[in-house]
């Protein structure tokens, strides 16, 4: 049964397109050409990666020392904690797929997010054993944590921004306006997100002044 | 049917009623006595202290009722009063715990030039050999009487020429220090401490409060013309409220009033202790800044942040404060932390309305208000005394001990982060690292953790370094020795010798 189950194509496809993760890390100009023109990556891998980030970032509230993060456990909400990964992420993916598709960007909405979940790879994998490491050091010794987990996001961000460059077949400095242009677009569709539900609200406000204006004249 | 109809909307309305009706915002009731946790949260506390007694004049069997009185001085079981108002100072004896009596009143004086009466006198301190000082601001002087009440010297306006030639000398607060040095405040000096040599002469001005200012409002300055300038705020050293001499002689001063720019970005010092070069020694490890209470919101009788007016330092070195503004009273240890914080505005026993004066007596605190025109005596309770005696017995070498009584003060409050810490640093000294690491890790103490854990962490290398040893040969032979057996395998298996035959 366990030969039978190797011997399946799709979990073998899952298996190897896992792999080529740690290829993209290592090598990411070949990596991420591959990702999507030779068809080496797939939604599966790019999910479980991305699932990887998400648990390991809850484990790290839990599991590292507290000498390095202390949590308010009183005011802590798992899925505002969550959405701080996950809504960048979002908004980082439409914004660049809207943006480069304007300008001969040749990686399509789904490519975008396949990319950029590989790019997060080292944060669960580094990010993981630091947070084991936490907690076998003192307060003298805080600065290899503190220096190696801000190199494990540097070298996310490296690498999500090459992953971008590569499959949108873009040059270096193109690549860099267009990590810029998206951020801003972030920042836009941040703020229109924001006027949106103020707006909302006061609608709601509105109605509920009105309710309230005839519970007083009755 | 009708009957139905209006019940049911009956029912709807007072749903919607209840549903719309803003939640009334209720002041959650604290209790008397509470401390600041490691997240700022306010832990309620037993007490540490209760209010034993209030004196009022009645009590003191005052004729002439106090009025504005504006400073209180305990010296060998005695106590001053500063009965501003009156020009007076009341001399009394604390005959019992609770008993206050008065020996004499002291309005008068013989001998020397100028007036032998006080105006408005606001502050007193009396030397080993029984001498008075005292700050009589309406007479722009600190007079020295000896302990028979006659003129010695007085101390007058500082001779130094950045003072403003027509400012009238109004000494505020004063000490003494052992060999009869005054250091005083006054309205309208903020140089910093006025220093007068024991003979009456002017040394110097130490200890001024760093000047601290923000750049947008430079940056305005430099723009605005001179009369807009004029009606800004100019960076100056803010003046000292209050002063106390602690026994090793440094001179804790308090500036009550911090800036809230400051207490914005977590600089404010209200609390600072001068060394004799009158550089700032106080220790500052507490989670929290020393400013007196963390949240400065209005309502309940209370507006605005801590005005911390006088200061007393007992002898185990844990620090009092009195909040003028918010009639609190909080004590802090020799590393910043927390220890108390009581009281508060109203007029029942134990609150305050505007306490401006507060000194000690072993552990009991008399705490002066000019508007109730009473003395509060504040004695420490049985959870209070095993606080410190927990802190006595630490500073003394008594660490097991320490440990013990820190047990007993969690016991009664499982909220005191200063207990956990307790038992875990007594632990330490036992060099029990393991258990002081869980009570440091309870309570977010970083930099004692790390030291327990270093130790700990020694330990248990040295005691399984055998171990460590053959697993990291482990890890380099296994491999090593398979890839050996391997290569020989092949060797032999493709070695012409046993092939020929086939």
């Amino acid at each position: 049964m366990f030969s039978a189950l190797r011997q399946n194509p799709g979990l073998q496809k899952y298996c190897d397109s896992l792999k080529f993760a740690l290829y993209c890390m290592s090598h990411p100009l070949d990596g991420f050409w591959d990702l999507t023109h030779e068809k080496r990556g797939t939604y599966a891998a790019a999910n479980t990666i991305l699932l990887a980030t998400l648990i390991v970032r809850i484990m790290k509230l839990r599991y590292t020392s507290f000498i390095f993060l202390q949590v308010y456990w009183e005011d802590l909400n798992i899925f505002v904690y969550l959405a701080s990964i996950l809504l960048p992420l979002a908004l980082w993916v439409v914004g660049n797929w809207a943006l480069t598709t304007l300008f001969d960007g040749k990686g399509k909405l789904g490519q975008v997010y396949i990319a950029t979940c590989y790019g997060l790879t080292p944060y669960p994998l580094v990010q993981f054993f630091l947070m084991i490491f936490s907690n076998f050091v003192t307060t003298e010794e805080a600065e290899f944590y503190t220096v190696m987990s801000a190199l494990t996001l540097i070298y996310a961000a490296i690498l999500i921004i090459t992953a971008m460059g590569q499959i949108h077949e873009y040059s270096g400095g193109k690549n860099l306006l267009f990590t810029v242009a998206t951020i801003f677009a972030m920042l836009v569709m941040v703020f229109i997100l924001m006027l949106f539900f103020s707006m909302i609200s006061q609608g709601v406000a509105y109605f509920i002044s009105l309710g309230r204006e005839l519970l007083f004249r009755i | 049917m009708k009957a139905k109809i209006i019940r049911i909307s009956a029912l709807i309305m007072s749903i919607l009623f209840v549903a719309l009706i803003p939640m009334t915002v209720k002041a959650e009731e604290s209790s008397y006595t509470y401390i600041y946790d490691y997240w700022g949260d306010v832990q309620d506390s037993p007490d540490l202290y209760t209010c034993s007694k209030v004196f009022t004049s009645s009590d003191l069997g005052l004729d002439v009722k106090l009025k504005n009185p504006q400073s209180l001085y305990i010296k060998n079981e005695k106590l001053y009063i500063c009965d501003s108002g009156n020009n007076r100072i009341i001399e009394c004896e604390r005959t019992s715990s609770t008993t206050i009596e008065v020996i004499r009143i002291v309005d008068s004086f013989t001998g020397g030039d100028g007036p032998t009466t006080f105006s408005n006198p606001t502050d007193i301190a009396i030397s080993d050999e029984g001498e008075f000082f005292i700050a009589d601001q309406g007479n722009a002087r600190i007079l020295k009487l000896n302990s028979n009440l006659e003129y010695m010297f007085e101390f007058t306006k500082p001779n130094d020429n950045t003072l403003d030639k027509d400012l009238v000398f109004q000494p505020k607060k004063l000490v003494i220090d052992t060999a009869g040095r005054v250091y005083a405040t006054a309205s309208g000096i903020n140089k910093g401490l006025i220093k007068y040599e024991a003979d009456g002469t002017f040394s110097g001005f130490v200890g001024a409060t760093p000047v601290t200012f923000d750049w947008t409002d430079y940056l305005w300055k430099k723009f605005a013309t001179q009369a807009q300038r004029a009606q800004m705020e100019s960076f100056v050293p803010t003046e000292y409220d209050n002063l106390y001499m602690d026994q090793e002689g440094f001179i804790y001063v308090c500036t009550g009033a911090p800036e809230d720019i400051d207490l914005k970005k977590g600089e404010a010092d209200a609390i600072r202790k001068l060394n004799l070069m009158g550089n700032d020694i106080l220790v500052r490890n507490g989670e929290w800044n020393i400013i007196g209470d963390l949240y400065m919101g209005a309502g309940g009788g209370y507006d605005g942040h801590s005005y911390l007016t006088d200061i007393t330092v007992l002898d185990n070195d844990i620090y009092v404060c009195l909040d003028k503004n918010r009639g609190r009273v909080f004590g802090y240890d020799d590393q910043g932390n927390m220890v108390f914080a009581f009281a508060g505005i109203g007029n029942m026993d134990g609150y305050f309305r505007s306490p401006i004066s507060i000194e000690h007596s072993g552990y009991d605190l008399f705490i002066l208000d000019p508007l109730d025109c009473a003395i509060t005596l504040m004695m420490p309770t049985e959870y209070g005394a095993l606080v410190y005696q927990a802190i006595d017995q630490f500073d003394n070498g008594m660490y097991t001990e320490s440990g013990e009584t820190w047990e007993k003060v969690m016991n009664v409050n499982g909220n005191y982060d200063l207990a956990y810490i307790g038992i875990g640093r007594s632990l330490l000294r036992q060099k029990k690292y393991h258990e002081a690491m869980e009570y440091f890790e309870l309570k977010y103490d970083d930099e004692n953790y790390s030291k327990a854990y270093k130790q700990y962490r020694k330990e248990w290398v040295e005691d399984n370094i055998v171990a460590i040893v053959v697993i990291i040969l482990a890890i380099f032979l296994i491999p090593m020795t398979i890839g050996k057996i391997k290569a020989v395998k092949q060797e032999i298996d493709t070695d012409s010798f046993f092939t020929r035959g086939y």
